[in-house]
């Protein structure tokens, strides 16, 4: 099969989602022009909307790898404001200021601090999976409130705010969406969106390839698909459910990382419900939480769908309350959609008059 | 809908059928039949999986549904108990028209279907799960007391007198919480029972229960429909018999007016004048020794040589820890004593170090363990043996797909592309992509645990030549089995195990299959 061709088969398995999501763009629009201000899909809409949607995908990237291992990740959320606080705390406390010799090393500390903390507390969650046996929804249902409690400790249960003067230029760039061009890393030719969405492209493609083109990714597949047959092929079962865990952490500290760029302080608690929100990303997308199936074209797709939602929502002025419901609603659509498509939708059939003789 | 004329049109059989009795007595000979099917197809988009299939039973009377695998006895039985629905024709329950719309429908109107995987709640009490389904006494409440002669009655009819209706089923052994299946279907009040595949999971003697309770069930005036594989089998327990082929009738009749060659042929749509062939090979010098393994339980210091270009059988009955002892030697459960070594070499005990050394293990249990039912024919041919496509890290695609190809072209799998999920293929193609993986990893010493289990005959034929074959280029298979004949046919050397050990290893001719059974039940 040459490039060309696979590319469009996996344009084309994604087919329902973009569907989707060019529906709900589209509704919308209308809806914008009708009744309010019609800046729905104006550039400037745009950008925040992907920034708000590279928020959730940058950790749903590793999510999405621990679903198709047949994983499931609770603790992301928490875990992506420890992160946070991690950074902030090391800004707020770093000796120099932007600007004066030895702050770049300062900033290289707090990064590989913020990326470690990640990484551990995938290993954690990975590492308890492996060895205890427990499933990994209790086993990050209770991590995910560890991670909240450890937070708290570092940020001494307040709001974490740093300096200006201690924030790299380039952090607070990351997610700026306003209109000034000087402020976007557009490489002299792309158009001017956020940082964060260029990341997030940059971080998407490396993960498929993993997916589709690695050992690790096969692996992943075939333990999601069914572990004992991994284990019979000869696959280290235990090593490939931590490595999953702990990539996926990586992609959590990186989604700290932005969120920090994003509100420019860390409060752990922020994290609550997170999770959630990054699992509807992978599961709009296609993902199945037996495991098995997911694609990271679909999860990026799905968190465009969330926050294409939310803004259009909040464009209308449609209270918060309602834009929970609606998110709510469609993602619990979607999986019906999907579940049509893919598995055998004898329920659906049987609704239809039934054909017979007599 | 073409051909859906709603009237049974059996002049098609009537070339076909071998049986010299009329394919269906004079009603007034018998009475009603309790099940009549009637020209019923079903197809799957372009895929015709029944063509106007027709059967009946009558009170009283077993009937053997005999086909291949792919021959559309599943979907027939899916069709019977309302999963799927016919694209045409008729169904009748004692002269009622009857058109299930789902599992419930069809317990309602009398039907019982035993499955091959049993479908009891491991975690109920006995008595829960025999009236699992049934209507409580009123108010959705369940009164045990006032249905406890029920329970005790139905599990009196299957010989579980003994057995305390509190007692967990998952505690129970396999053959029982079969019974329990058994005393649930008559608890229903069923007058049809569909048995499929009931034996393949049961130790001998406990099949010879099982057809004890079959014929009372018989004297009680209930009709059955009987699938299996076993031809023995059949031949002991049914009273008629009615073959598919490509989801259509073929062929029918009294089973005593045919020979198991005939039914065969019926099958297969050929003459098949050997169901044993092999490939001639001549085992060479001992290379492998299995020395004093033991596991938790089993195996029990179980100690063997293996030569070069043999086919070594083991025998024994369910429960004697033939698994046990493959997976001992292929690292995948722990031991606490014994090694293996290969040409005076010890081998670590672990999947990876046992693959590398060239072991290769084929699992009974396709569904769960054997293979990723989700993924492709090509990931799970080639899963276990990725490094010869591994550029810096980087799977090259092509080269796994052609390499995978080409082994989907020599075990002759039947499918319509390799990018196919392995769930849609029917049981005898997945088999052989089990067996195309364990040829892909280019395995010498392949541990083959029931090999042909659950698959048609045909398919079996195949498996028994290549594996031949691979004894003929100097390869050692281990083959348990639990069909003897095959065994004796097709090993060089078969071993009997019970209880854990290796009790005696003969030449295969040296062993009758009276001799074995002995072995193994002493």
């Amino acid at each position: 099969m040459n490039t060309g061709r696979a590319i469009k088969k996996i344009f084309l398995s994604q087919l329902g989602p973009i569907f989707a999501l060019v529906f709900i763009l589209g509704l919308f629009a209308i809806a914008d022009n009708e009744w309010s201000s019609g800046n729905y899909l104006s550039a400037r809409n745009f950008r925040v909307m992907m920034n708000s949607a590279a928020l959730i995908a940058v950790p749903a990237l590793g999510m999405t790898i621990i679903i198709i291992a047949a994983g499931i990740d609770l603790s992301a959320g928490t875990a992506l404001t420890l992160c946070g606080t991690v950074l902030a705390t090391q800004l707020k406390y770093a000796a120099v200021a932007s600007g004066e010799p030895g702050f770049t090393w300062v900033v290289l500390q707090a990064l590989g601090l913020t990326i470690l903390t990640g990484c551990l507390c995938g290993f954690v969650n990975g590492s308890l999976i492996s060895a205890t046996k427990v499933v990994p929804f209790i086993v990050t249902l209770g991590t995910m409130t560890i991670f909240l409690g450890i937070g708290q400790i570092i940020s001494r249960e307040s709001t974490v705010y740093a300096d200006d003067k201690n924030i790299p230029g380039w952090l607070g760039d990351f997610c700026y969406t306003g209109s000034n061009a000087d402020r976007y890393l557009n490489f002299g030719f792309l158009p001017d969106v956020p940082n964060s969405v260029i990341l997030t492209v940059i971080l998407a493609l490396g993960v498929a390839l993993l997916l589709r083109y690695t050992v690790f990714g096969r692996n992943a597949f075939a333990i999601g698909s069914s572990e004992s047959t991994a284990r019979l092929c000869g696959v280290n079962v235990p090593l490939t459910i931590i490595s999953v865990y702990t990539l996926a952490g990586f992609f959590v500290a990186i989604g700290g990382l932005l969120y920090y760029a994003n509100v420019k302080n860390g409060n752990p608690s922020d994290g609550m419900g997170k999770e959630l929100e990054i699992i509807a990303a992978v599961v709009l997308g296609g993902g199945s939480l037996s495991g098995g199936r997911g694609s990271i074209l679909g999860t990026m797709v799905g968190a465009l769908i969330i926050t294409a939602i939310r803004s259009g929502c909040a464009q209308l002025s449609i209270p918060n309350t309602y834009t929970h419901i609606i998110i709510g609603g469609i993602i619990i659509i979607a999986v019906i959609v999907d579940q049509l498509r893919h598995g055998s939708p004898e329920w659906f059939f049987r609704m239809l008059p039934a054909k017979s003789d007599e | 809908m073409s051909h859906g004329s709603g009237v049974y049109d059996f002049r098609h059989l009537k070339n076909t059928t071998r049986s010299q009795s009329v394919p269906f007595p004079p009603p007034t000979a018998m009475t009603e039949p309790v099940l009549e099917v009637k020209g019923v197809s079903k197809s799957f988009g372009p895929t015709r999986a029944l063509h106007h299939v027709g059967l009946s039973v009558r009170p009283g009377q077993v009937l053997a549904l005999i086909g291949e695998n792919g021959a559309g006895k599943s979907t027939l039985l899916k069709i019977l108990s309302g999963a799927h629905r016919a694209d045409s024709g008729s169904m009748k329950i004692e002269g009622k028209p009857f058109r299930p719309k789902g599992p419930h429908d069809t317990r309602q109107s009398g039907v019982a279907m035993i499955y091959q995987e049993l479908n009891l709640a491991p975690e109920l009490s006995v008595e829960d799960n025999v009236l699992l389904g049934q209507p409580g006494t009123g108010w959705g409440l369940l009164n045990r007391r006032l249905q406890r002669p029920r329970v005790l009655e139905a599990l009196k009819t299957v010989g579980l007198d003994e057995l305390n209706p509190k007692a967990m089923v998952g505690d129970q052994s396999v053959a029982t919480q079969q019974m329990i299946e058994i005393a649930r279907a008559l608890a229903g009040e069923a007058r049809i029972i569909l048995f499929d595949e009931p034996t393949s999971s049961l130790p001998q003697k406990d099949v010879a229960r099982l057809f004890e309770i079959i014929n009372q069930l018989k004297s009680r005036g209930i009709g059955m429909v009987y699938i299996s594989h076993f031809l023995e089998e059949v031949r002991e327990i049914a009273d008629r018999y009615s073959v598919l082929r490509d989801g259509e009738n073929v062929g029918e009749g009294e089973i005593s007016d045919v020979s198991d060659q005939e039914v065969v042929a019926l099958m297969v749509g050929r003459d098949v004048s050997n169901l044993f062939p092999t490939t001639d090979h001549k085992p060479g010098k001992p290379w492998v020794v299995v020395d004093r393994i033991k596991g938790t339980p089993y195996p029990q210091n179980v100690s063997f040589q293996l030569r070069r270009g043999e086919v070594f059988g083991i025998a024994g009955l369910v429960g004697a820890g033939r698994t046990e002892l493959l997976r001992s030697i292929f690292g995948l459960d722990h031991v606490v004593g014994g090694t293996v070594s290969i040409d005076s070499r010890r081998i670590r005990q672990s999947v990876r170090a046992r693959m590398n050394s060239g072991f290769g293990f084929l699992s009974e249990d396709r569904k769960n363990e054997g293979l990723a039912q989700d993924l492709s024919l090509i990931d799970n041919i080639t899963i276990s043996k990725l490094d010869d496509y591994t550029n810096c890290g980087f799977l090259r695609l092509r080269k796994r797909d052609r390499a995978a190809e080409r082994l989907m072209k020599q075990v002759r799998v039947k499918a319509h592309s390799g990018w196919q999920a392995v769930s849609e293929l029917s049981g005898g193609n997945q088999q052989k992509v089990a067996i195309a993986r364990i040829l892909h990893q280019q395995s010498d010493i392949l541990l083959m645990d029931e090999p042909t289990k659950g698959i048609d005959v045909g398919t079996k034929a195949e498996i028994y030549q290549m594996l031949g074959q691979l004894a003929a280029k100097g390869k050692t298979v281990v083959f348990v089995s639990s069909y003897l004949p095959e065994l004796l046919a097709v090993c060089d050397r078969v071993g009997v195990m019970a209880r854990g050990e290796l009790r005696e290893v003969r030449n295969a001719c040296d062993w009758t299959e009276e001799e074995v059974m002995e072995a193994a039940i002493v």
